[in-house]
């Protein structure tokens, strides 16, 4: 395949796959800003393994404040739902059994759709800025 | 005996006497915690969570009427009516000869994205809809903060005539999981032909899921005795 440059993605749609061990060293305000940056430039953002639930809750909380009218609607966020919800409760997680690890794809919410979800499938519409 | 107040003596006691004074910080801050802990006089704070439109102000009315007499917000069917979460404190629910008291917080609905061209197909002017978005935005964040840190329980309202397998819906359950809060599922507007509860039970399996109708008040004596069981 040959390798695109960046003033490329003018012409198409441009997507960060992120690795798991991409993430692990970084704060939970950098993983919020690498996705957030990404995602204004008008990137698709897929997350190997995902965001915990305290991240989620933080990025949109960091989300909001960064809707702009006209610039910035927002974002669209996509896992596959975790089948029965975490019944392994908190003993599990104590016990560090529960994984939270799950692939995420975050687009611009005025350029992605999803189509389709269930637990073994996430199909999105995505268009051009 | 005389000490003599040299330098390094007068060191040693103010050294003493910051540790005295950590020490009884330390004593004062886990007192506090484990009042909080075991004190029954606190009302717990349970915040109403869900997407816009659930029906949570309704619910919030509903709830704040029976008991005290008083309405917590206006309610509305255009999206992010709630755009500041409010609270009604001390809310006393009677249930088997117990007395629950409560304080409800009405959150605004939980997004991930908000445009204000979405106000203007509800007669709004411009302006007005790039305000009232924005003071969405700003209540969105709010009410996240709230889940993080203030409040002890939740009551989680869904539409039941709508879909609940979103995003939003799955991501607000597992944040309020990681919290280990307890929380009850409320589908609302059961008055809705298209209403489906067991759609929302099958959602979330691992929750109990409560139908009602907050507008027409109906299944609330189900609904008050599960506030009173899981918040008491």
């Amino acid at each position: 395949m040959p390798e695109a440059t960046p003033g490329d993605s003018r012409n198409g749609v441009q997507i960060d796959l992120i690795s798991g061990a991409r993430m692990e060293g970084l704060t939970s305000m950098e993983k919020i800003r690498l996705i957030l940056d990404g995602v204004r430039e008008g990137n698709i953002v897929v997350l190997e393994e995902g965001l915990a639930p305290e991240e989620e809750s933080k990025l949109i909380e960091v989300t909001m404040t960064e809707i702009s009218p006209d610039e910035f609607n927002g974002i669209e966020i996509e896992t596959y739902p975790q089948s029965g919800g975490s019944s392994q409760g908190i003993l599990g997680r104590i016990m560090g059994k529960e994984s939270t690890k799950k692939l995420t794809v975050i687009g611009p919410a005025n350029q992605i759709e999803t189509l389709h979800k269930d637990e073994n499938l996430i199909s999105a519409l995505v268009s051009r800025k | 005996m005389w000490y003599l107040h040299t330098p390094s003596t007068t060191r040693y006691r103010e050294a003493r006497e910051a540790r005295m004074g950590l020490f009884t910080d330390l004593r004062d801050s886990i007192s506090r915690a484990v009042d909080r802990m075991f004190s029954d006089a606190e009302p717990k704070r349970i915040g109403i969570y869900g997407p816009p439109n659930a029906g949570k102000t309704t619910l919030a009315n509903r709830i704040a009427r029976d008991w005290t007499g008083d309405a917590v917000g206006p309610e509305s069917h255009i999206p992010h009516e709630t755009r500041r979460a409010r609270r009604k404190e001390n809310v006393e629910i009677e249930r088997n000869g117990k007395s629950v008291s409560i304080d409800i917080v009405d959150t605004p609905g939980v997004t991930t994205k908000v445009d204000y061209k979405e106000f203007l197909e509800h007669d709004m002017e411009k302006d007005d809809a790039v305000r009232r978005s924005r003071e969405a935005t700003e209540g969105v964040a709010e009410a996240m903060h709230w889940l993080r840190e203030d409040v002890d329980g939740v009551i989680y309202v869904l539409d039941s005539s709508e879909d609940p397998f979103t995003q939003v819906n799955t991501m607000l359950i597992g944040i309020i999981e990681s919290q280990d809060l307890p929380v009850l599922i409320f589908a609302n507007k059961t008055d809705l032909e298209d209403s489906n509860v067991q759609r929302i039970a099958n959602a979330f399996p691992q929750h109990e899921t409560v139908p009602l109708s907050a507008l027409e008040g109906n299944n609330m004596d189900e609904v008050y005795g599960k506030i009173a069981e899981y918040f008491g």
